[in-house]
């Protein structure tokens, strides 16, 4: 039995595995052999020895990094909820917003970050807004499409049973529209990720970003490439985390086992 | 029950055309009568089913339900659609259940009726799962339970079994009448099949489109209950023709 999982295991994920094992072993022979010097392309040995030798440094400001996404992505769910439930809900409101948010929407979200180092100030404070900025669109659209998207049919059910807006909202379409909102939080977290670093990169004394942009700045290329692993992990692990989310919270939509596509 | 009186129903597309669905339609349905109205594609009866059920005003004319001017969607009514339209995260029972928490009505005292609807319906040990652990005809019969938990009246039903392959159909069909041979409610049916309107009701409302009127309208006398092998018998075959011919003669006086 546990001979058998192991063979799985090893059909499904082997190959891939094999691969990148290969390929890292690759990139340090042709750094060995081709003497290619540390600071241009370090080899995997190297950053994870240099690495390491940093570790001490690096859970502060993954701290940093972790809440200002975190952060930016709770402001651009909160926000962007409520303000996808208005647009759907008030033809006024989508004609005066919408345009708004198409506008913003289309200005670089990066340009933005010294503009919110004016306003509200170097740090954490304003690479979340940043995050949030960036998160938020999908948001908006995700949830307004899954707002929307309730079978005409299910609402002329509801109409004949003159169930109160309220009613049709908290039972037939939110729960409806989740499904699109969690779609909309898996874009959201992974932009959430992209801004707290941009803001970073733009203003900011702690964080991933930050580590980054220091190491590079003194050729420090094997702390930049082991710092850039460690944002990844985290990217992964948030990403993950809202995919479990959706897994507890709609496991309806989850089409059954041995079906999945 | 239901009197519809000379109603029309003309639609205005987006480019400012103006579409007639129905012309001058007058109906009536007397209490606890099983109606069906069979027609081709366009001819207006999903549009004379929705007038009925409120769900749209009529352009001229007007519909009465026991009498009252029909200017709303009624909660004596019942509707199925040609989807299920489950709600995917709610249980069988839940779904079934639906009509009720909407009315604000004791859920525990229909919990016991829900759970006879769906023995009724075949769907006994499926009380827990949710939609799409189901086959279409197995979802379209929760549908039904739907519609029925509330014990409305009248029940309106557009193509219910329109989705469904041949032999669900009739199943369904018969279930269907079980259901309301036990409590008798007013039907009104909407099909394109014309052996199944004709096995279904105790009257078959023959339309026609372009514009969308009643061309004619045939009582079923067939003994009931009904059974599938009905279908064979000599009465059904000349129902059939009756039905067929007033199609295809609406259909020439068009073109």
């Amino acid at each position: 039995m546990r001979e058998r999982l192991v063979r799985r295991w090893a059909r499904e994920y082997g190959l891939p595995v094999l691969a990148m094992a290969g390929l890292i072993v690759l990139w340090e022979a042709v750094c060995r052999s081709a003497r290619i010097p540390v600071w241009l392309l370090p080899s995997p040995v190297a950053i994870a020895r240099d690495t390491w030798q940093w570790a001490d440094r690096i859970p502060g400001h993954l701290w940093v990094t972790f809440y200002e996404i975190i952060g930016g992505f709770a402001v651009a769910v909160l926000v962007g909820v409520p303000i996808a439930v208005a647009i759907v809900y008030s033809p006024l409101l989508r004609r005066v917003v919408y345009p708004i948010l198409l506008v913003v929407q289309s200005v670089p979200k990066v340009a933005l970050a010294p503009l919110f180092l004016i306003w509200v100030g170097y740090g954490p404070r304003s690479n979340i807004l940043v995050a949030a900025i960036v998160a938020f669109f999908p948001m908006v659209v995700n949830t307004a499409t899954g707002l929307e998207s309730v079978e005409p049919e299910l609402l002329q059910l509801t109409d004949s049973l003159q169930a109160s807006p309220l009613q049709v909202f908290w039972k037939v379409r939110l729960p409806w529209a989740l499904p699109y909102i969690f779609s909309g939080m898996k874009v959201a977290m992974s932009l959430s990720v992209i801004g707290a670093v941009v803001g970073e990169f733009v203003g900011s004394d702690k964080g991933l970003g930050y580590l980054i942009l220091t190491a590079s700045s003194n050729m420090n290329t094997a702390i930049v490439f082991g710092v850039m692993l460690v944002l990844s992990a985290l990217g992964i692990v948030v990403f993950w985390a809202v995919c479990v989310a959706e897994a507890l919270v709609c496991p309806w939509y989850l089409p059954p086992q041995g079906e999945r596509r | 029950m239901i009197a519809v009186r000379d109603v029309s129903k003309i639609f205005t597309t987006r480019a400012g055309d103006t579409v007639v669905a129905i012309e001058n339609v007058t109906l009536d349905v007397g209490a606890d009568e099983f109606v069906t109205i069979v027609g081709a594609s366009g001819c207006g009866k999903s549009t004379l089913l929705k007038l009925i059920g409120g769900l749209i005003a009529p352009t001229t004319g007007q519909i009465l339900l026991r009498g009252a001017l029909v200017t709303r969607p009624s909660r004596d009514t019942g509707m199925v659609f040609q989807n299920p339209v489950l709600l995917p995260w709610r249980s069988v029972r839940d779904n079934i259940l639906f009509p009720i928490e909407i009315l604000g009505w004791p859920l525990r005292e229909y919990r016991t009726e829900a759970d006879r609807l769906i023995g009724l319906v075949g769907l006994r040990g499926f009380e827990h799962s949710i939609p799409r652990e189901l086959s279409g005809g197995m979802q379209q019969r929760v549908s039904i339970c739907r519609a029925l938990i509330h014990d409305p009246p009248l029940l309106l039903m557009d193509e219910p079994f329109g989705a469904l392959d041949a032999m669900t159909r009739e199943e369904l069909g018969m279930e269907l009448l079980s259901v309301w041979s036990e409590r008798r409610k007013t039907v009104v049916f909407v099909t394109h099949s014309i052996p199944e309107a004709i096995l279904l009701a105790d009257r078959v409302v023959v339309m026609a489109s372009r514009p969308g009127r009643i061309v004619t309208s045939v009582a079923i006398a067939l003994p009931r209950p009904r059974a599938l092998e009905m279908e064979f018998q000599k009465e059904f075959e000349e129902y059939s023709k009756i039905i067929r011919s007033a199609i295809a003669a609406a259909r020439t006086r068009v073109s």
